[in-house]
């Protein structure tokens, strides 16, 4: 059982967790993912990995309630537990390996999407105490989406909140905030974006355009996390790579976002019908448009 | 009174009622019926079915226990050789194992040795009969990797030998291949498995779930930091293949290791467990092994019309006898000497499968007749899924993160049969980890040499 030490609520629908799980904090990086298991019955759920403290050796985890799974994790509380707790899971991100000096004389772009901003924030903390500050920018729905927005601040370079309504920060989505510090005559060596697809692929379509080699952090399907599956697998230029070993992290530029986004679906109609039982209950009488309303 | 020549029939669920639901096919025997099938056992001095089993148990000696009606005496002989005999009794091959060799066989049909092994390790599992432990433990500790066939096997002949064991597990469920792959009808979780791995730790072992080695931890780690004097890596196979044709990432096309891991390891198919599982309505397994049949037929029982579609011939199908008769009986339709060239897909979802008919030319390699596609035959087949079982590359995980750990150019660890030695000192292998994949009786046998090794590595040191 791995303990449950930190549990709250971030924003609508999007919780933080510490967990005590010793191995992976102790060798966990940047970039890498775990996979959480609820109870006896719950699904493995791959989670990106938002910070670790290796000597407490706990894993700060933050998840949306997107499905049934969700859902009953996020009912968890401090002193709770969960049944299994894997990881570390897929590469570290590039950087990590590579040497610090020519990492300082590069600059780096950071773009957070929604509950994206939790990955992102273990790489830039990571960047800082490097001695590397970077450019972020952040990007949610509304102010009350923002998440971990104090954390980022002590830890980015350059620190750019957008909301798509304009209820915080820059009014509009991360592309044309991107956009917008190009125009003003900022350019970047590298840029990692991570979020929802739909934002990644856009993001990615603009960096094309501006010839910024564009790292993003695939979330498939997954149901191991160690290569056995293969329900991940992504079309990334013309190759067929599986997120769970070969990434998370891809080149943004080679990865076909719309077959990804397709295979993304796979399961929506499994779990709305899940989520519809677990919301109404026995009361579930149809609605879900899949079960008749007979279960 | 029977025919001396002829098995003794086992009794099974009947085909229509198995085909909709999950529980065992195989009733196996009933005492009576297992002393009367020892009687056909001639105790050959020269008993070639010892030689035809990997782990060499003591066939003969325990079946004339079983005809003396001595079950618990049975156990304890082929206990000595085997540390999961109600599984192997179970998914062994054993038409070309101890059966194929039984000298029986050459004028009738070979002694059932399976379902006498079958019939002796239930038994000792209803009568909890445990198998005799170390006197002493040694305090040697030794590392074991995955908790599969192989890990099992070498875990137990070690922890029998007086060393401290830990396997470590990757998955968060004990038993590798045999919970994951093998599905529930053929081989049960709860009855058969999980108290086949109860024996493993009465004997001491310790076990350790949902840890990725190369992740978690490394090999150099578990010797360095954590003061293990030698390490067994049984990891397993690993990364599924797929035909490289198009259209083979449209929705409803899986590995069968996606499609049997969310129905045996997650047990998508009980309602009450949270993974969902895509089950289709017609669906085509590519592959003739017997990982194809097990999802072909656990498709059929999730409710879907479920195709075989295999390039070679009947004669070929490298799935165990009983299954590809099992598979038949329950209405699997075999497409044979087919072979598909491409998923059609609408909106991303899988529409149906191209074929093309092929027919054997001239050997190959493997010793089997190559198939040649005939020009021209192309037909669809209308499925909305298709379940890829073609094998599986080995994973790096291991092999990438251990410094001295030599891999051949298949990327299978390199290590010797005798005794599991890899080439890096100290460090073991067997299983599928090594030889790609095979069967779980091959890996039990390799868990065996690499106990072997170990001990002889660490009784000298």
């Amino acid at each position: 059982m791995y303990k449950i030490v930190k549990a709250e609520k971030l924003a609508h629908q999007i919780f933080l967790m510490d967990v005590e799980a010793p191995r992976v904090a102790r060798h966990c990086e940047p970039g890498q993912f775990i996979i959480v298991k609820l109870d006896e019955k719950g699904e493995r759920i791959p989670l990106t990995i938002c910070d670790y403290d290796r000597e407490a050796g706990t894993i700060t985890i933050v998840f949306q309630t997107v499905g049934a799974s969700t859902e009953k994790m996020s009912w968890l509380k401090a002193g709770d537990s969960f049944r299994d707790f894997i990881g570390p899971l897929g590469c570290a991100s590039e950087f990590v390996e590579e040497d610090i000096e020519m990492l300082k004389k590069k600059k780096m772009l950071f773009v957070a999407g929604g509950v994206g901003t939790a990955p992102v924030y273990p790489q830039v903390k990571w960047l800082h105490e490097h001695g590397i500050d970077v450019d972020v920018i952040v990007g949610a729905k509304t102010k009350d989406m923002l998440i971990l927005t104090e954390q980022m601040e002590k830890v980015a370079g350059n620190l750019y909140i957008c909301t798509d309504d304009g209820t915080y920060g820059h009014a509009g989505m991360v592309t044309t905030k991107i956009e917008q510090l190009y125009q003003e005559g900022s350019k970047y060596d590298v840029c990692v974006a991570i979020g929802p697809m739909i934002m990644m692929k856009f993001v990615c379509l603009l960096t094309k355009k501006l010839e910024l080699p564009t790292i993003v952090s695939m979330n498939p399907v997954m149901v191991d996390g160690t290569g056995m599956c293969g329900a991940c697998r992504l079309q990334v230029g013309d190759e067929i790579k599986f997120a769970c070993v070969d990434g998370p992290e891809f080149d943004g530029h080679l990865v076909d976002f719309d077959q990804a986004m397709k295979r993304q679906t796979m399961y929506k109609t499994e779990e709305g019908r899940a989520m519809l039982k677990l919301q109404e209950g026995d009361t579930h009488h149809g609605g879900c448009g899949n079960c008749g309303g007979d279960n | 009174m029977a025919d001396v020549m002829k098995k003794v029939p086992v009794r099974e669920q009947d085909a229509k009622e198995r085909a909709t639901n999950f529980k065992e096919v195989c009733y196996g025997y009933n005492k009576e019926e297992a002393m009367e099938e020892a009687v056909r056992c001639i105790n050959c001095k020269n008993a070639r079915c010892i030689a035809g089993c990997p782990v060499a148990i003591d066939i003969p000696g325990f079946i004339q226990e079983v005809k003396a009606g001595n079950i618990e005496d049975a156990y304890k002989i082929m206990a000595k050789s085997t540390a999961l005999p109600a599984v192997c009794g179970r998914v062994c091959p054993q038409e070309s194992q101890c059966e194929g060799k039984c000298i029986r066989g050459i004028k009738g049909e070979p002694v059932s040795i399976g379902k006498l092994e079958r019939f002796v390790a239930d038994y000792a599992l209803e009568n909890d009969i445990k198998p005799d432990g170390a006197e002493h433990k040694n305090g040697h500790k030794v590392a074991v990797i995955g908790s599969g066939p192989a890990g099992l096997t070498c875990a137990g002949d070690l922890a029998k030998l007086g060393y401290d064991v830990t396997v470590f597990e990757a998955l968060h469920e004990l038993g590798g291949v045999l919970v994951y792959g093998i599905p529930e009808f053929r081989l049960p979780k709860e009855l058969v498995v999980q108290k086949e791995i109860n024996k493993v730790k009465e004997l001491g072992v310790k076990f350790e779930t949902n840890v990725v080695i190369g992740k978690a931890t490394t090999v150099d780690q578990l010797i360095d930091e954590e003061g293990f004097e030698a390490v067994f890596i049984g990891s397993g196979a690993g990364l599924p293949m797929f035909m490289g044709i198009p259209g083979e990432n449209a929705n409803g096309v899986f590995s069968a290791n996606e499609y049997l891991t969310r129905s045996n390891l997650m047990k998508a198919f009980d309602d009450s467990y949270d993974t969902p599982l895509v089950a289709g309505k017609k669906v085509a397994v590519v592959g003739g092994g017997n990982v194809a049949m097990d999802a072909a037929r656990t498709a059929l029982r999730l409710g879907a019309e479920s195709n075989i579609v295999y390039r070679r011939s009947e004669e070929e199908l490298p799935a165990r006898v009983e299954e590809v008769h099992h598979a038949k009986e329950e209405g699997v339709i075999f497409h044979l000497l087919t072979n598909p060239v491409e998923i059609l897909e609408e909106d991303g979802w899988v529409t149906g499968m191209k074929c093309i008919k092929m027919e054997l030319g001239e050997p190959d390699a493997s010793g089997r007749r190559r198939p040649i596609p005939i020009e021209g035959s192309e037909y669809v087949i209308e499925v909305d899924t298709v379940i890829m079982s073609l094998g599986t590359s080995p994973n790096p995980l291991i092999s990438s993160t251990t410094k001295g750990l030599e891999v051949n150019k298949w990327k299978c660890i390199i290590a010797d049969e005798e005794f599991g030695k890899t080439t890096k000192e100290g460090v073991y292998a067997g299983g599928d980890a090594v030889t790609g994949a095979a069967t779980v009786i091959l890996a039990m046998g390799a868990g065996r040499a690499g106990a072997r090794g170990i001990d002889e590595y660490l009784s000298k040191k």
